[in-house]
């Protein structure tokens, strides 16, 4: 059995608390980094990440894109959306066809 | 193109010609493979931005919820309402085998048993704003483990496309030429050897046939003069 992780700031990501996934509240890029460390030691196999720390993390989290575990997935946070999760669609999109094709003109 | 430094003999023709039949075949399968790739590819991302759309629209509401909810209470009742979940979610990862990738498929299963009754906490002390906040997460937690999992479907497969790509263009415009060309400079230069050989041996005749002819009008002029 998996579990699932969520990484953010503290406000962002308190709520995923009840329905069952486990949180790991950060209020500094050290402390995400060490839980980010922490979550893909293998017991999880889905790690989200608000946008804003998975911006400043994307080096780490390249590293296990081609890996089947775990699926390290960005959120956006209380903010909003800063447009970094379709940004990785769109990048997904562009490395397999050569062309971004499905967003275009954007 | 350059072609492959090798000598040419026929046991390199042979080789050679063994293994541009291997290329040609391997171009074919390698070409149909991108091609099926490509087709569940696109599919894939096109869902795949339908979902990150609607959970992106979904967690704003959540989270617009929340923020009225922790601005009505303070953060030490916040944290103690959610400190001890009654909900838990159970992940299990089968893999799904998409031409030859092997991508996982999470299924889940929620530790409550009403659906309904999640709220970890009393009413008394908590604002209505968190019950909706929690009730919309709990709804939009189905969509957000299909992202998860049709994300990591869209990148492996990504991945897997875009090596199978470089493949099928290194064979089709660099290994197959190369090697037809290697094959072609043997072939000219066996038949070169072959037509050397033929002059040659017509010249050897020649140059027999002369010295016979010689030989018999030595003979017919020593007998006339006997």
């Amino acid at each position: 059995m998996y579990k699932i992780g969520v990484i953010g700031d503290r406000e962002s990501i308190l709520g995923f608390k009840a329905v069952g996934l486990e949180v790991f509240p950060c209020d500094s890029l050290q402390e995400a980094g060490q839980a980010f460390k922490k979550t893909t030691e293998g017991e999880f196999a889905i790690i989200y990440i608000t946008e804003a720390f998975y911006k400043e993390m994307t080096p780490e989290i390249t590293e296990f894109r081609d890996k089947r575990l775990p699926a390290i997935i960005p959120i956006p946070d209380k903010d909003g959306s800063m447009g970094i999760g379709m940004e990785s669609v769109k990048k997904a999109v562009e490395r397999a066809v050569g062309a971004d094709i499905l967003f275009g003109g954007e | 193109m350059e072609r492959l430094n090798v000598n040419p003999t026929r046991m390199m023709l042979t080789t050679l010609k063994r293994r541009l039949v291997t290329a040609r075949r391997g171009h074919k399968l390698m070409k149909d493979k991108r091609d099926q790739l490509m087709k569940g590819f696109l599919e894939l991302a096109r869902e795949n931005k339908r979902l990150r759309e609607e959970v992106e629209k979904e967690l704003a509401r959540v989270y617009e919820s929340f923020s009225v909810a922790s601005a009505v209470m303070s953060q030490e009742v916040l944290e103690e309402a959610l400190m001890f979940p009654k909900q838990g979610v159970d992940l299990s990862v089968e893999g799904k085998n998409i031409m030859s990738v092997d991508v996982p498929q999470f299924a889940f299963t929620t530790k409550a048993e009403d659906s309904t009754d999640i709220y970890p906490y009393g009413f008394a002390t908590t604002s209505g704003e968190l019950d909706a906040a929690i009730a919309g997460l709990a709804r939009v937690l189905p969509s957000m483990l299909d992202l998860a999992a049709k994300e990591k479907e869209a990148a492996m497969l990504a991945a897997e496309l875009e090596k199978t790509r470089r493949r099928v263009n290194a064979l089709e415009y660099v290994k197959i030429p190369q090697l037809e060309m290697t094959i072609k400079y043997i072939m000219m230069k066996l038949d070169e050897n072959e037509r050397g050989n033929q002059t040659r041996l017509m010249k050897v005749k020649d140059m027999i046939l002369k010295e016979a002819i010689e030989e018999k009008r030595q003979q017919d002029h020593e007998a006339c003069k006997a």
